[in-house]
């Protein structure tokens, strides 16, 4: 397994649309790798699920343990690492990944999902880990007993306000818009505490800190009364982005950084496929990406049945 | 295997972090013994686990005085050999 780095399929992810296409490989019996370095992806971060079929309440952990004995019974090698960069060379792709490793495959499945966004300001790469986070629901309760900010006022930062306003001295909630964005419970309980400060037509424009997170800068939308607050944690919770940035070389991706696919989860390459929350699909479920990554495995399996074999392949990928 | 080599092995979590339980999980199904460390309740551990890995993100694993921030498996499986 560990010399092997040619396959007939490289499924990249380990989400719902990604596990969901090894088992449709692995049924179909394919030489197949998957590179991802977790299993599960977002659905490890439900805290309930309660609309994929067959569970009607099931937490994203649970779920994630069902897919994992599932899979795992097919013996599918796993890479745990990440690609890098995708890159095409006839009707070859060759992944890199973050560990410096080149793996070659006659067709690929692209199943990255998404991630948390990032601010995008300066000190926030810096700290991540070292007082900025992206799960609060991992990370907040090791910030008991100190203030902390939440950047996003949606119903995941509302979320994170409700859980750490009950063990910090002091909570902000940083919203650009000139007003919260979530669900009305949610935003009451947030402005009936005396311990939270809602900041909304702001935002933050420096995380400081040298080992840890010290504070944040934080200004008016329009710019000119700028604040420093004090704070330990800084909580980021402003929506995903999909993970496409390996793969903007092969093929062009919408507006919003997603990748195009048609309904048979074709990305318009030859041998290229996508599935679940990378993709222009409209709804982001785990059902969606489930049945998305199962189109990609069958239509990766009729492309590769068709496909002849090159004779030089022996050679070619070396 | 690793258990014949009986290597200490801490994880330091809070209850609601899912990589924490999929951490532990895994241990288990390896038939790896471990200690837990909620971070959220014990003050020292919380302490300990910021002092050993420079950083405050959940879950930090540690095997045999090497730590390890995050489920890294790849990382987890070279140390537990
Ligand atoms: C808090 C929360 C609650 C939710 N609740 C529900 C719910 O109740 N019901 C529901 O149906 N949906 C829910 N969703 C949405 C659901 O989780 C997603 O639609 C689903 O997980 C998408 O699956 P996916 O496989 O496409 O992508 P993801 O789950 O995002 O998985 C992507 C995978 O790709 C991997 N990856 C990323 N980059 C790379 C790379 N460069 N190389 C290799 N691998 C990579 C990741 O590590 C991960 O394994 C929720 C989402 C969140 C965030």
């Amino acid at each position: 397994m560990a010399d092997k780095t040619h396959y007939d399929l490289i499924v990249l992810g380990g989400g719902p649309a990604g596990m969901t296409a090894v088992v449709y490989g692995a049924r179909k019996q394919m030489d197949m790798l998957v590179i991802s370095d977790d299993i599960g992806g977002q659905t490890m971060w439900s805290a309930g699920i309660e609309n994929y079929l067959g569970f009607p309440f099931i937490t994203g952990p649970e779920l994630v343990q069902k897919f994992e004995e599932h899979v795992r019974q097919f013996n599918v090698p796993h890479e745990y690492t990440r690609a890098s960069n995708l890159s095409r060379t006839g009707d070859r792709f060759s992944v890199q990944t973050h560990d410096g490793r080149t793996f070659t495959a006659r067709a690929v499945i692209v199943a990255t999902g998404k991630s948390p966004r990032m601010l995008g300001v300066p000190g926030e790469k810096e700290l991540i880990g070292r007082g900025v986070t992206y799960c609060a629901t991992c990370d907040g309760p090791v910030f008991a007993g100190h203030d902390v900010a939440i950047i996003g006022g949606g119903n995941s930062g509302l979320d994170a306000v409700v859980q750490m306003m009950k063990i910090c001295p002091k909570v902000y909630i940083i919203e650009r818009s000139p007003e919260l964005r979530a669900d009305a419970v949610v935003v009451r309980k947030a402005q009936e505490a005396d311990n939270v400060e809602i900041l909304t037509g702001t935002k933050v424009t420096e995380i400081i800190g040298e080992d840890f997170v010290d504070g944040i800068m934080i200004d008016s939308v329009d710019g000119g009364s700028p604040r420093r607050l004090d704070v330990k944690g800084v909580f980021i919770e402003i929506g995903l982005s999909p993970n496409t940035d390996f793969a903007d070389g092969v093929v062009r991706l919408n507006p919003h950084g997603e990748i195009p696919v048609d309904c048979a989860a074709r990305t318009g390459i030859p041998g290229l496929y996508a599935a679940g929350d990378v993709t222009d699909v409209p709804e982001k479920q785990i059902i969606i990406a489930a049945g998305d990554g199962a189109k990609a495995a069958l239509g990766a399996y009729a492309y590769l049945v068709r496909l002849p074999v090159a004779e030089d392949w022996g050679q070619m990928i070396t | 295997m690793a258990t014949q080599d009986a290597k200490q092995v801490t994880v330091y979590t809070t209850p609601t972090c899912p990589y924490c339980h999929q951490v532990k999980d895994y241990l288990k199904q390896k038939g790896v013994e471990f200690s837990e460390k909620n971070v959220a309740a014990d003050l020292e551990a919380r302490n300990a686990m910021v002092q050993k890995s420079g950083q405050l993100g959940v879950p930090v694993i540690e095997v045999d005085g090497q730590t390890i921030v995050g489920f890294n498996r790849a990382k987890l499986e070279e140390l537990l050999g």
